[in-house]
């Protein structure tokens, strides 16, 4: 138990590091917030008027979606500034020091999370003012902003993998949004899954990006009652599935990423 | 004698590349040894065994009394390590670099903020203290790392090349505080690719080549090995050579050498660049015309040389006067290209 609250304090203390880091290099903070505006920006103005969601605006249908694929985009920041510490060896000197193994991980995936809260926050503010409105009760809407980032939070552990694995931001980089890119593209997030051709229908109605997109778009009221979803389980029973995805995601990638993290050298 | 660090056969392999090749190495507590080899003979990963970043292939070894593996946690509490590159983060203040530090060793926030100014004070970084590291020099990253390794006192400093990759000035300005710290009284394993730092801040040195310990003993049984400082002119006639030859001989502190086709004399010598002086005094006084002139230290490479056979970089030693200096710019490129 004593060893538990240690590596949680640990675990903040690191936070805490990271967060300065934040403030002190906006950079990162701009840029990854000014690139979910422009996606809202271009797919409301650019696509809204060509893609046709049966009975809901395109605008309201989007949203979620996009949600979703920031958060995404959110979580490889875990990957790739825990593949910076390692190349500048501040992780060597981490390691050399009588502080939990978990607590790097720990740290990082936490105030990558505080970015999410902060980049999640003003992508709603952009929604807002290009049409978007939340027609589900505040409780619920709470909930689908919570299951957001729980999940993103979750799939931070996933990147916390790959950038200890490939050690080099640059590689880490090009190697996330390969996988990503195709993962939140063939899904619900941007248009319906009916129209796909089979095998990707049935990727699209798995991928766990669709049941968080479903789930969001349900708990904000996005969906129309009258147009069910399609017939697939995850789909049907969405915040459920949601909530296996991102258990099974933590349990497989938790201790993976700390047993990496435990012989993680530079070079 | 008791040890602090006492290693047996250690072997690491990184898939064909042996960097290990059974490495003994036996410290002696409140000793400062220095393990000299070039770039790639294992330093770093004997340091990064020590300091329970890897784990051997084979092989044992017990640092403080705690075995390296089996024992990494408690053995972390009494260890500081400073790193071949300075692991501080350039986004935080010289004061917020060290306090991380100090709370991730549980040092208590006020202790560790304590702390964190007193080695602030120690290193001569007070003035840059709430400054963000990225406009720190070279010269104050290394010593805020060193800084970091010291944060809570530990019985045993582990420093990794602690001068690759500064100036000269910054060099010398770095074996000052290290040559206090070891004055304190500290247990230090030392790497550096430099004999002349070796000499300045150890009590003994394992020269390691290939991933084993080829030679160890004190800095003078080394030298005594490989010879001390030379006197090397070039004269710009045959004929002077003699003349030449009979003023220097009262500096020699050994047989003097004479090339007659190279027009080139060689003196043992002692007492560094003030001899040089006082050499060209009495090359001046019988009107010996010097074509060149030089003052050559025993480097790495001299001692390679004498104990393999073959030179540290495994190129043909160089004739002309290697300084110190030479050697550490191409181990910095190389350094650099390695990252």
């Amino acid at each position: 138990m004593s060893q538990l609250v240690q590596g949680l304090g640990d675990g903040m203390v690191i936070a805490k590091r990271n967060l300065i880091k934040i403030k002190r290099v906006p950079d990162l903070l701009v840029f990854s917030t000014l690139s979910p505006i422009m996606f809202v920006l271009l797919f409301a103005y650019v696509f809204g008027s060509a893609i046709e969601i049966p009975g809901v605006s395109y605008r309201e249908f989007l949203m979620a979606g996009i949600f979703t694929q920031t958060m995404l985009f959110g979580s490889t920041t875990t990957g790739s500034q825990l593949a910076v510490d390692i190349q500048r060896g501040i992780v060597d000197r981490f390691r050399s020091l009588p502080m939990a193994r978990s607590a790097v991980l720990v740290g990082r995936t936490t105030s990558d999370l505080v970015n999410n809260v902060l980049v999640i926050a003003i992508m709603s503010a952009t929604g807002l003012i290009v049409g978007w409105r939340i027609r589900s009760s505040v409780p619920e809407a709470l909930a689908g902003f919570g299951l957001l980032l729980l999940f993103a939070y979750a799939f931070s552990w996933v990147m916390a993998v790959v950038g200890l694995a490939v050690r080099s931001p640059e590689v880490f980089n090009n190697a996330s949004f390969i996988a990503i890119f195709p993962l939140t593209f063939i899904a619900n997030t941007f248009v319906g899954t009916d129209n796909l051709p089979g095998p990707l229908k049935v990727f699209a109605e798995w991928n766990p990006i669709s049941a968080v997109t479903q789930a969001a778009r349900e708990l904000f009221g996005n969906t129309n009652p009258s147009v069910p979803p399609p017939d697939a389980w995850p789909l049907q029973r969405p915040v459920l599935a949601s909530l296996l995805w991102i258990a099974v995601i933590l349990v497989v990638f938790v201790p993976m990423a700390i047993q990496r993290y435990k012989k993680a050298v530079s070079r | 004698m008791k040890y602090a660090i006492e290693a047996t056969g250690l072997v690491k392999r990184y898939g064909p590349v042996v960097a290990l090749d059974g490495l003994d190495l036996s410290v002696p507590e409140g000793t400062v040894t220095g393990l000299l080899g070039p770039n790639g003979a294992g330093k770093t990963t004997a340091v990064r065994i020590f300091t329970t970043l890897l784990v051997p292939d084979a092989g044992q070894a017990r640092v403080g009394g705690l075995d390296v593996v089996t024992e990494a946690d408690r053995l972390r509490e009494i260890i500081g390590l400073s790193g071949q590159y300075a692991a501080v983060d350039e986004d935080l203040t010289g004061f917020e670099n060290l306090d991380l530090v100090g709370r991730l060793y549980h040092l208590g926030r006020r202790a560790s903020r304590e702390r964190a100014r007193e080695l602030l004070e120690q290193f001569d970084l007070v003035d840059a203290a709430d400054r963000s590291v990225k406009g720190y020099s070279g010269g104050m990253r290394r010593r805020l790392d060193l800084a970091g390794a010291l944060v809570a006192r530990p019985p045993l400093l582990f420093l990794d090349e602690p001068t690759t990759g500064l100036d000269l000035r910054s060099r010398l300005a770095m074996w000052e505080t290290i040559a206090e710290l070891v004055a304190a009284g500290s247990t230090l394993l030392l790497t550096t690719q430099y004999l002349e730092e070796a000499d300045r801040l150890a009590d003994q040195v394992a020269v390691i080549d290939r991933g084993r310990v080829i030679a160890s003993g004190s800095t003078d049984e080394l030298k005594k090995l490989v010879g001390g400082e030379r006197f090397e002119l070039t004269v710009s006639r045959v004929d002077e050579l003699a003349t030449a030859r009979a003023v220097l001989a009262p500096l020699a502190v050994g047989e003097i050498a004479v090339d007659e086709q190279a027009r080139t004399i060689t003196v043992p010598v002692t007492g560094g660049p003030a001899m040089l002086t006082d050499g060209l005094r009495r090359l001046d006084e019988v009107s010996v015309q010097v074509l060149d002139i030089g003052l050559r230290r025993p480097t790495l490479d001299d001692v390679f040389l004498t104990l393999t056979g073959h030179s540290a970089q495994d190129e043909p030693p160089q004739g002309e006067a290697t300084t110190t200096e030479g050697h550490s710019d191409r181990a910095k490129q190389e350094k650099e290209r390695a990252r």
